[in-house]
């Protein structure tokens, strides 16, 4: 048992020495089971909320108000189903497979963004989620891009690729309806209001409040903690949002010349972690919407999947009986 | 709810991006047959222009060395004069 026991250490240790190389760590290498699932858990998440949040923009492809704004929505649509895809293959790199992880997204086992519980009302939401949300989630991925876990890493290039045109896409929305009628404008502006701190929220808990934080920079999964990255959102979006004359609804919002490490930043109001704890535990305004469409999807694809298999039984069986 | 399904196929995919390159592995797809493999691996990996050619083979099929065993599969260091500075030639030839 001690025996067991120092061996344990020992490729704890090595392991530890290989991340701070700067190594990368290989499907098939050895890792600590923690790794394992701690990156099993945040892809898997991770794919689960690309496959989510098509839906609340899948809301807006039927009544686009272009047809270019309609084409760069599919396209956007289909890319965050491709991301989706790209994930779930790294997560089963790691031993689970497809099939498990989409039967725990469909039971509500498996959680995903809470940003994609929230609705999408108006077009600008359309614009607000492309600036905001996606602004956020390339904050978030591209450290995630020197992961030390090589398939997650190389999946996340791949994504930030395509992920720059989701903002930019987004953000023109909104400039486009804040250069508007008056409307259009306020239309833009609530969207905003709406979008602002469920956004900031996207970073997770504060670090005092995230105990898995310490281990994954560790083992440099992440690179960042939560409110590094939040800094670096609130700091990117202020001035985008000043740009196109809308206005972040934070009455506390200030520059700050000590933030950053005395580079300035700007300060921000506190967030409101009632609301955060309470749509992560399922009850958001769109929590049960979303979960019973991806059912519906899936129940009503069944015939779909069934016929694929029984298509590819029945050419195997010609190309058989023709050898 | 979920019923029975059958879990699909595995396939990896490796794009070619122009001729003269070597095809790359770019990750992997399900797919219940080699055609549907092919259209799949084009829709998810190929949706900018990133290649000319695709291969899709079953991950199953790959036979791939074991990583506890990279010192004995891979270790060339007491082979070097395989390596050309193992040589030595005066300066004066130039490049060689």
């Amino acid at each position: 048992m001690a025996k067991e026991h120092k061996e344990k250490i020992a490729s704890l240790e090595a392991f530890q020495e290989k991340i701070d190389r700067d190594e990368k760590i290989e499907p098939k290498d050895s890792m600590p089971e923690t790794y394992r699932k701690t990156l099993i858990r945040q892809i898997g998440q991770h794919a689960h909320s690309e496959v989510v949040g098509m839906l609340p923009e899948g809301n807006w492809i039927t009544r686009a108000p272009t047809l270019r704004r309609k084409l760069s929505l599919l396209a956007k649509v289909q890319d965050e189903a491709g991301h989706g895809l790209y994930l779930y293959c790294a997560a089963e790199t790691l031993g689970k497979s497809r099939m498990e992880m989409t039967q725990e997204l469909l039971s509500g086992k498996a959680k995903y963004s809470s940003i994609f519980n929230y609705p999408t009302p108006t077009w600008a939401d359309i614009g607000a989620i492309g600036w905001l949300v996606d602004g956020a989630a390339i904050m978030n991925q591209i450290p995630l891009c020197r992961c030390s876990y090589g398939p997650y890493a190389r999946a996340m290039i791949r994504i930030c690729k395509e992920e720059s045109f989701h903002q930019r896409q987004g953000y023109e929305i909104m400039l486009t309806l804040a250069k508007g009628t008056a409307e259009q404008k306020e239309m833009a502006q609530r969207a905003l209001n709406r979008w602002w701190w469920p956004s900031v929220m996207m970073f997770g808990p504060n670090d005092a409040n995230s105990p898995n934080t310490e281990k994954s920079v560790k083992w440099k999964i992440k690179r960042y903690t939560n409110d590094e990255l939040r800094q670096k959102f609130v700091d990117a979006i202020v001035p985008q949002a000043e740009k196109i004359g809308l206005v972040v609804p934070d009455k506390d919002l200030k520059w700050d010349k000590k933030r950053n490490n005395g580079q300035g930043g700007y300060a921000y109001g506190e967030i409101d972690w009632d609301e955060f704890w309470r749509v992560v535990r399922g009850d958001g305004p769109m929590n049960n919407e979303r979960i019973s469409a991806k059912q519906k999807a899936w129940n009503e694809g069944s015939w779909v999947r069934a016929a694929a298999h029984a298509h590819a039984l029945k050419k195997q069986t010609a190309l058989q009986a023709a050898e | 709810m979920v019923g029975e399904e059958k879990e699909t196929i595995l396939w990896e995919v490796f794009i070619q991006p122009k001729n003269g390159l070597s095809h790359r592995h770019c990750g992997s797809i399900h797919a219940p047959d080699r055609e549907m493999a092919m259209l799949s691996a084009r829709n998810v990996y190929s949706r900018r222009g990133e290649g000319q050619s695709i291969w899709v083979v079953r991950s199953i099929d790959i036979v791939s060395s074991d990583p506890d065993e990279k010192e004995e599969t891979f270790s060339s260091d007491d082979k070097i004069y395989r390596h050309p500075t193992f040589y030595d030639v005066p300066d004066d030839v130039g490049h060689m």
